[in-house]
């Protein structure tokens, strides 16, 4: 087990996606990033914000020894303050945090993302890639201009869009995409809003399809401590979402 | 060289720094980021007889420079407690506190009696927030009758040191203090959270599942010092603080105020390693101002 820490983190680039997104691109102050598995997250103190209190947990988008990536979608006044962080501020972090999606995979693995939930899914690709399994993404969002690192995704495996109003690729939402009707998929990881994750449940239910989502709970501590990030699984009740998670197999959830 | 051991009761600390119920889990969640063995005591999660799955969720809801929780005390109780957390913990170079739950006085009593065999239990804190479930709900700490009934029932159940943790919800918490000085406890910590409520206006609907819950951190502070400064000059037993505090300097508000030992809560969510700052913290500043004990800090507020 890789041991949890705070460390300090240099803002180097803060490259803006349009109106609602920001790529943090983060260096240690000092020290190197310590190893992270794909679907693991940080919780990040959220400077300039007068009602922010706690930490916000953000999904590891891509990191190695020296370089951690977060990708944030202003959705209140913490993920606001993040996105219009400087460059060369500084962001006290705590990582790596959680379990990690499955890498020990076989067979071809389609990577669901929606909206920002794409953020875990680019390392994990690679890092399956790299394993030689069979990788394909199906990433969705409202419009062309919601899909972010589409670049990034299509220089690591073949990607599949989906869009809400047709401005790229299948036009309609990422359940109806024809990839999620072929025989050749074994296994699935997806993370995104959670109507998108419970449709996406219920055709890998359907069809038996292995499948793993990746919770987003409200947190505070993001450590095990507080319990307040429960989520109710059929095996042990309420676990720790920021502990026994934020992936979760299917099997295990109430829903 | 300034001596920051503090004594609850029997109970000697080796500072004033504990770790507040429900906050650090049972210590180990934090082995990462601190030294254990540099703590006054920790206390572990609010135990119960049976075990709880706690309200649903959401639990969490996050305010003004604090939050609301309502986890309803989730735990496996004291049987998992004894067999599956004691062993790895009863080893550190720590203090040990349980705190006690229950929804009626023989729940406490159990909980007391199955910890009495466990030797490195150091102390019990007894929350007397708990809904009385015989008694339409009602607090147990929120009457002097209420809390004069567990707190002597434990008593008799409990020969080491006994903490008794006061609601705020009270009119006066210096009678409820009173009474539990009264019916023999050693020491009394406060507060506890304050009783609050979010909505969530777009969706016009509460956020927490509960409707209502605790709120804590950084804005009770204020409230907690008033309360703690008041119930240290109406009771002779020590004082344990705590109610959002940040840092070390919020640690010594609250020991000037009357305090003999401090807890920090959620303060530990935000930075990991606060406890072991705030012990250096105290210790530097005891020396800045020439104390050589914690019993020069307890109190010393002056103009007053
Ligand atoms: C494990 C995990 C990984 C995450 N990864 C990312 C990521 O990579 N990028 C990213 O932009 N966001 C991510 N999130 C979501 C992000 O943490 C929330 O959007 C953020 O906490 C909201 O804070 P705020 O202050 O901006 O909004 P607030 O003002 O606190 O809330 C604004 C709105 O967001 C909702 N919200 C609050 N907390 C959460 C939450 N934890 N999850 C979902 N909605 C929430 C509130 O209900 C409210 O409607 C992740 C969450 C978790 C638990
Ligand atoms: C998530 C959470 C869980 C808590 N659980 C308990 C508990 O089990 N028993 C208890 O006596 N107090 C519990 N408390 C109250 C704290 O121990 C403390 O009294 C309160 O949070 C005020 O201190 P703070 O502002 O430093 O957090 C809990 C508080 C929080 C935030
Ligand atoms: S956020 Fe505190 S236990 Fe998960």
């Amino acid at each position: 087990m890789v041991m949890k820490q705070v460390m300090d983190f240099t803002v180097k680039a803060n490259d803006k996606h349009g109106d609602n997104y920001s790529l943090l691109k983060l260096a240690p102050v000092k020290g190197s990033v310590p190893p992270v598995k794909p679907g693991q997250f940080v919780q990040v103190e959220v400077p300039n914000s007068k009602t922010t209190y706690l930490r916000r947990p953000i999904s590891i988008n891509y990191a190695d020894t020296h370089e951690l990536w977060l990708l944030v979608r202003r959705a209140g006044a913490g993920t606001r303050s993040l996105c219009d962080t400087q460059e060369g501020s500084v962001l006290s972090v705590v990582l790596p945090l959680g379990n990690g999606f499955t890498t020990d995979v076989k067979g071809t693995a389609l990577l669901i993302g929606g909206g920002v939930g794409i953020a875990p899914l680019l390392m994990l690709g690679s890092k399956l890639a790299v394993r030689g399994v069979d990788v394909q993404f199906l990433l969705g969002a409202r419009s062309m201009s919601d899909l972010l690192e589409l670049d990034l995704f299509r220089q690591t495996a073949p990607v599949h869009v989906a869009t809400e109003d047709g401005s790229l690729g299948h036009k309609g939402l990422v359940t109806t995409h024809p990839v999620l009707q072929s025989d050749e998929i074994t296994h699935i990881a997806c993370c995104g809003p959670m109507p998108m994750m419970k449709a996406v449940a219920a055709i890998a239910r359907e069809r038996g399809i292995n499948c793993e989502v990746s919770l987003e709970n409200m947190m505070a501590c993001g450590l095990g401590a507080c319990l307040c990030c429960v989520e109710d699984t059929k095996d042990e009740g309420n676990v720790c979402v920021c502990t026994d998670g934020p992936v979760f197999n299917i099997n295990r959830l109430k829903w | 060289m300034v001596n920051l051991n503090v004594k609850i009761g029997s109970l000697t600390l080796k500072n004033p720094v504990m770790t507040a119920s429900g906050t650090f889990g049972y210590g180990e969640e934090f082995a990462d980021f601190i030294d254990l063995s540099r703590l006054g005591g920790i206390i572990v999660k609010g135990t119960t007889l049976n075990p709880r799955q706690g309200n649903p969720y959401p639990r969490m809801a996050e305010t003004p420079s604090g939050m609301l929780n309502a986890v309803g005390l989730q735990n496996k109780g004291v049987d998992y407690f004894a067999q599956h957390i004691y062993p790895g913990i009863k080893d550190l170079d720590t203090r040990v506190i349980v705190n006690v739950s229950g929804a009626s006085i023989e729940d406490y009593v159990g909980v007391c009696e199955r910890l009495r065999g466990l030797d490195k239990v150091a102390a019990i804190e007894v929350n007397i927030s708990c809904p009385n479930v015989k008694q339409g709900g009602m607090s147990f700490g929120t009457t002097c009758d209420g809390c004069e009934s567990v707190v002597s029932a434990v008593r008799r159940a409990w020969d080491r040191t006994m903490i008794v943790k006061l609601t705020p919800n009270v009119t006066d918490i210096t009678e409820i203090a009173r009474a539990a000085e009264g019916a023999g406890t050693d020491a009394v910590s406060l507060t506890n959270t304050f009783l609050g409520m979010a909505i969530d206006v777009e969706r016009q609907r509460p956020v927490l599942s509960t409707i209502t819950g605790g709120l804590s951190g950084a804005c009770i502070r204020p409230i907690a010092v008033r309360m703690v400064w008041q119930v240290a000059n109406a009771v002779s037993v020590p004082v344990v603080g705590l109610g959002g505090i940040m840092n070390g300097r919020d640690a010594v508000e609250f020991m000037l105020a009357g305090a003999t030992a401090v807890q920090i809560g959620t303060a530990n969510f935000i930075d990991p390693q606060v406890t072991v700052k705030a012990v250096e913290y105290i210790q530097d500043y005891m020396q800045r101002h020439g104390m050589a004990s914690c019993a020069e800090l307890t109190g010393a507020m002056k103009g007053v």
